[in-house]
């Protein structure tokens, strides 16, 4: 039997972005589609192209320069049933957006009981390592975890990122959808273009393992997939987990893996200080204290804003920086 | 260099209420123009019970809506059923035009969200009153947004007060209407003080309408203590926006006669003679000594209105204060469309606290 994915068109995340925006407007008309360069130009990153041909210029909208604005005039349209998705063009650019999220965008269904909702989804590129001048290069996503009320999805593989960000267009509830733009273009897959569907809040288990749980999201899931190669290279066998919905956090299977493995190392590459990271290990210690073999680890970014571009790498987990943390955790007496 | 645009005004009753310009066509319709005296005088009415009740500890901090009256009413007679109102917290006026209850206000001001979910089928779209400074500009933007991608013939009608033009929010929002030209109406409430600070150090413009001007459209000015020329501006800048015409700015001109909420003491930063010279220009009076001169209102009519408002504002308080408290689990039921299975030991957790407490109560 012939495999259909051998004769599937490869996608990379960003195309993965391209068709689920497609499908979406194409399954919804009150998809629209609304930021700086959207429309003529398909986004700076090109996430976006085609669709201003296709839906015309209603539903794929040029806004003015002004993040304030693009987040307040979603609040508005999502209350009349619209249901917005907003691009911001780089992470680093959207605390201008924030007062809507936080005071509107996250509070209108609760302010209203339910009369009133926000149906909106805001993708924005997240991360370092594109050499990207400054303020391109954050992982915020904390920020958004924190508030309730809203959803924090980020995908980590092209197929991840087309099921979850049509569940996240469906989704009745805001939804800060961010793109990690360091795995915009790398390791294309073959995406079937079926609408389907991937579930919010729950984690994906990547790989099945008995000795060690490895828990990431974004970019660094790759780093940590490398990490869990070079392990079972020394016969060390990695549960790799991406938790692709940092809120709501789906810990039951988070819980599960460790209670299995008896051991953990978080991954993540926003800075390490009330990261999702000190969440995740909280929660596990709380639930799993005792089926802990050994302190959960974290490897993340320090506490620095994104260093310019030469020595961004440093910035930047390693799958060596991960493999050390699993060696502590692995040979902790 | 001047900075100086000229700007219409609009004023068709002086402080006295006598007529200094030429009234439009609708001005000899006397069943309006008491009506808007009658929604007025209730408003006034149910503002100061509403002050009362935050006195006497029975409703939280509360927005005094006191001598803004004219601008709300007029603004509220003007909103089709299928238009939308996003307001600012001095709204009170134009929320009751709408059909919210006055339990409903009270509710709110009195700390529970039942009282932004109206249940008159007028109001159903309209926002919830906005705390932060402006924000609801941008909001009314994105209502008018949707408007107009669905090609419909509706309006939005935004307030706001002097101060919120200073912030980038209104600015942003100017700048979105006049760019894709929304049905979108913004009514700037200039009542002269953000909370201590007066408007003459608000901004450098001469005046807040013509910010519209830099934004690509219409902007004028109108005395908004006369609640026929705020009637007869809105109904114009309405109609054209139902009409796909684009936005406009109306800057109503009137005084925030009290404080600033109930938790704000304007006697410290205010001067007194200035507060007496405004009363003298306050709307109800204005449109009343209008009304008498005219044989259309008298002093039996008077009495008879205030005694039905009375029993109307005190019904009111009697259903607010009857509603009782809401089920604990509603504080979480709307937070998400549906709670997150994932936060499931969260709804556990606050259960349990609620269970403590009651257990707590069986004790003493």
């Amino acid at each position: 039997m012939s495999n259909l994915n051998d004769t599937l068109e490869k996608r990379a995340l960003l195309e993965a972005v391209n068709l689920a925006l497609h499908r979406a407007m194409q399954e919804d008309e009150n998809v629209v589609v609304l930021g700086e360069d959207v429309g003529v130009n398909g986004g700076v990153f090109r996430a976006t192209l085609g669709l201003r041909d296709r839906f015309g210029f209603k539903r794929v909208i040029d806004t003015p320069l002004a993040e304030t604005m693009i987040a307040g005039l979603a609040v508005g349209m999502a209350a009349q049933g619209l249901k917005p998705v907003m691009e911001i063009q780089f992470l680093g650019f959207i605390y201008a957006a924030m007062e809507h999220l936080v005071s509107h965008a996250s509070r209108i269904r609760c302010r209203t009981r339910g009369r009133l909702s926000c149906p909106m989804v805001l993708r924005s590129p997240m991360g370092a390592g594109i050499r990207a001048p400054e303020h391109h290069s954050e992982s915020t996503e904390a920020l958004f975890a924190h508030i309730p009320g809203l959803r924090v999805v980020i995908p980590s593989s092209p197929a991840r990122a087309y099921g979850l960000l049509l569940s996240a267009i469906d989704d009745p509830d805001p939804v800060i959808f961010l793109e990690p733009t360091r795995l915009y273009r790398m390791n294309p897959q073959p995406i079937i273009d079926d609408g389907r569907r991937l579930p919010l809040d729950t984690c994906f288990t990547l790989r099945e393992g008995s000795d060690i749980t490895l828990i990431s999201w974004g970019a660094s899931v790759h780093e940590t997939l490398q990490a869990a190669r070079m392990l079972e290279e020394r016969g060390v066998s990695a549960e790799v987990i991406d938790v692709a919905s940092i809120k709501p956090l789906d810990l039951d299977t988070l819980e599960a893996s460790v209670r299995k493995t008896g051991r953990c190392v978080i991954v993540h590459e926003a800075p390490r200080s009330c990261g999702v990271g000190a969440e995740i290990a909280a929660s596990l210690y709380e639930r799993a204290l005792l089926d802990l073999q050994a302190p959960i680890q974290r490897v993340t970014a320090p506490d620095i804003p994104p260093p310019l571009y030469r020595l961004e790498q440093l910035y930047i987990p390693s799958p060596e920086d991960v493999l050390a943390a699993c060696e502590l955790v692995l040979n902790y007496a | 260099m001047s900075n100086r645009i000229e700007l219409p005004y609009t004023r068709f009753l002086d402080p006295e209420g006598r007529l200094v310009g030429e009234l439009p066509a609708w001005g000899d319709d006397f069943n309006l123009l008491t009506d808007l005296y009658r929604r007025m005088v209730l408003t006034r009415l149910f503002d100061q019970k509403a002050v009362a009740l935050q006195r006497t500890g029975r409703i939280g901090t509360y927005a005094p809506t006191l001598g803004q009256e004219a601008i709300g009413v007029a603004i509220g007679s003007l909103l089709r059923d299928d238009d939308v109102l996003v307001p600012y917290y001095r709204d009170t006026a134009v929320q009751l035009m709408r059909g919210v209850r006055m339990e409903e206000i009270l509710l709110y001001w009195g700390g529970d969200e039942r009282g932004s979910d109206f249940q008159d089928p007028r109001s159903k779209e309209d926002f919830p009153i906005c705390v932060p400074i402006a924000t609801q500009s941008l909001h009314a933007c994105g209502v008018a947004t949707a408007i107009k991608i669905r090609g419909q013939h509706r309006a939005v009608v935004t307030t706001c007060g002097d101060g919120a033009t200073s912030k980038g929010d209104f600015l942003e929002a100017l700048n979105v209407a006049g760019a894709w030209q929304l049905p979108v109406v913004f009514v700037v409430n200039n009542n002269q003080w953000a909370i201590s600070v007066p408007r003459r150090i608000q901004s450098g413009a001469p005046t807040l309408a013509q910010k519209a001007i830099g934004a690509g459209f219409h902007g004028e000015q109108v005395d908004g203590n006369d609640v026929l020329a705020v009637y007869d501006r809105v109904q114009w800048a309405l109609d054209r926006a139902r009409h796909g015409k684009g936005p406009v700015l109306l800057e109503c001109i009137s005084y925030r006669l009290g404080d600033h909420t109930t938790a704000d003491d304007a006697t410290r930063y205010r001067d007194a003679d200035e507060v007496k010279a405004a009363w003298q220009e306050e709307p109800i009076k204005r449109l009343q000594a209008f009304l008498a001169a005219s044989e259309a209102w008298d002093e039996g009519r008077e009495q008879a209105l205030i005694a039905d408002c009375q029993r109307q504002v005190q019904a009111a308080v009697d259903n607010f204060e009857n509603a009782g408290t809401q089920p604990v689990e509603a504080v979480l039921d709307h937070v998400y469309a549906r709670w997150p299975a994932a936060l499931g030991d969260q709804r556990e957790m606050l259960m349990e606290r609620v269970a403590r407490r009651e257990e707590g109560r069986g004790h003493e």
